[in-house]
């Protein structure tokens, strides 16, 4: 199997959407192109797991082949880099799934080999997660609920950058804010390999009540596709796993 | 994720009397109570004939089965059980549907730390510390790193005392990003070092394990100035005081292998305990006697081998 880069976008937002169009079709428009969307819905402490708004959450990330994860903000930082490792490994086991059924037959799941076979393939599916490549593309929401929250997620994303830098695979992040001044996004970070810098260009709180969440996450799957195209150029390489099956 | 909340919720109450039979291998176990939970599954007590063993289960295949690698990889270190026994893995289908993964290993009885250290004294910590190293030096020889090292994932046992690991869930090959961390004892939480998977990782965790015995409330993190406020920490304890300069080393990444720890260890033990026998008398020398007996015995084991 041929070693790609795996893309995601991790969007990080403490409420529903009131503007544009649904997130969660647009989100199934990112895994179409390859890309997963992972969601983390940052809770206040008067609401609980079961908070109504919150749905939208869980609905984004199924359409968007990622993981979801409610979470208050004082458990941020672990549930960030649990979330992606997660779903990073949860796409390369998609693809490794389709090799099995490759050699086992159509209708053979990891799932229906007996334990103590699966150690070996779980064991292959571990190794790429550890050398393989990882874009992040930070979404994050800085409507004015999310004030006294951001000093949680800048901890959380250095975090995450620790963690995921000490893999063997290369790491490239980037953060975007919505909504943006006059845009549906803004940019806050350029690609980079080390989130350790963000202190500086930390983005404040936008205020306005429009949290326009689906034309967002539009805009950034077309900056990866921009990125790509741009490095296609540059360097000539192929961007992504496309030939493993998206 | 969210999806799941539901049947998560099942599988951490699982009543006491509930039958759990493999889907593969058809051995049944007993329920008999809960006995810990973690990010990854379950642990109870459970019977099969007259045997008493924990059974770990969860609905997180992927993560049980790196566990199963895991106790496989560490069974084959050298003689020597570095973690509980492994005794059967297979899959469980509930009463509602879902296909559950379970493994069932070795019951380890014992205390915790804070338990062991407020009923025996600190008279002990030289020990313990001398014996979880060895341990630990096995492990890395393997090409393993223990990865989540904190207090919860130890026990002692008894008679003579003993540091036994009762959950490897972290166990990372050297070289690799550490799976599975607790931000306390980890020092990339603590800004002082890389979460990759090397030896000095552990030994870090190792002089946290021994500062939060006298902490048990722990204590927040600095904005900056991380490594001062350990040090503090370390030096306002006075049962601390002969291990310190190599707590503090540990702290700061100096060790490269446990071995290197232990050896310094042991010199400050040794020295000591020569000079408070002759104030004291028999706590020091009962002290170093059991460290004797135990680097006798390990010596033994790994002739044996």
């Amino acid at each position: 199997m041929k070693k790609g880069t795996l893309r995601q976008i991790l969007l990080l937002t403490d409420g529903c959407s009131n503007y544009g169009e649904d997130p969660a079709a647009t989100a199934a428009l990112a895994f179409e192109q390859g890309i997963t969307v992972n969601v983390i819905g940052i809770l206040d402490h008067d609401e609980n797991e079961d908070s109504h708004g919150l749905e939208e959450v869980e609905d984004i990330a199924l359409s968007g082949g990622g993981v979801s994860q409610l979470v208050y903000s004082e458990a941020l930082s672990q549930t960030v880099q649990m979330v992606t490792k997660q779903a990073m490994n949860e796409t390369l086991q998609g693809f490794v799934n389709q090799e099995l059924k490759q050699i086992l037959g159509k209708d053979q799941r990891l799932e229906d080999l007996e334990p103590e076979k699966r150690g070996e393939i779980i064991e292959v599916v571990e190794e790429l997660g550890e050398t393989t490549d990882l874009e992040v593309l930070i979404l994050l929401d800085t409507s004015a609920s999310m004030h006294h929250k951001l000093q949680m997620v800048k901890e959380a994303l250095i975090d995450l950058s620790i963690s995921l830098n000490a893999r063997a695979g290369k790491n490239r992040f980037t953060i975007y804010s919505f909504p943006g001044k006059r845009k549906n996004i803004q940019k806050v970070l350029d690609w980079t390999p080390k989130l350790d810098s963000i202190s500086s260009v930390f983005p404040k709180i936008t205020s306005g009540g429009i949290t326009p969440t689906g034309p967002a996450l539009r805009e950034a799957i077309y900056q990866f596709g921009k990125k790509g195209l741009l490095r296609s150029i540059r360097h000539g390489d192929e961007p992504g796993l496309e030939e493993t099956g998206y | 994720m969210a999806m799941n909340r539901a049947w998560k919720k099942q599988v951490t109450s699982i009543p006491s009397g509930t039958q759990i039979q493999g889907k593969f291998k058809g051995n049944s176990y007993l329920i008999k109570r809960k006995i810990g939970e973690g990010a990854i599954g379950t642990v109870y007590l459970c019977q099969f004939g007259k045997q008493t063993a924990a059974l770990k289960i969860s609905e997180k295949q992927t993560s049980m089965t790196l566990e199963v690698n895991v106790l496989k990889a560490l069974k084959q270190v050298r003689g020597n059980l570095l973690g509980p026994a492994l005794l059967d893995v297979d899959d469980w289908l509930a009463p509602n549907r879902q296909t559950y993964t379970f493994y069932v290993m070795e019951y380890v009885h014992g205390e915790s730390m804070q338990q062991f250290f407020r009923k025996n004294g600190a008279s002990w910590l030289g020990l313990l510390m001398v014996q979880l190293l060895e341990d630990l030096e096995k492990l890395h020889k393997a090409g393993w790193v223990f990865g989540d090292l904190k207090t919860d994932n130890l026990l002692i046992s008894q008679a003579p005392p003993k540091i036994r690991w009762i959950d490897v869930g972290g166990v990372t090959q050297i070289g690799r990003a550490i799976k599975e961390y607790t931000e306390f004892y980890d020092r990339g939480y603590w800004g002082l070092g890389s979460r990759r998977a090397e030896p000095s990782y552990d030994l870090f965790s190792v002089a946290i394990i021994f500062l939060e015995i006298f902490y048990p409330q722990r204590f927040a993190r600095p904005e900056t100035k991380r490594a001062n406020l350990l040090f503090k920490k370390i030096d306002k304890v006075k049962a601390l005081q002969p291990y310190a300069p190599v707590l503090k080393k540990a702290i700061t990444g100096k060790y490269t292998t446990s071995a290197e720890m232990q050896r310094e260890l042991k010199q400050i033990i040794f020295s000591r305990k020569n000079q408070s026998r002759s104030k004291t008398g028999k706590i020091g020398l009962s002290e170093a006697m059991w460290i004797f007996l135990f680097s006798i015995l390990s010596i033994l084991t790994s002739l044996c081998f």
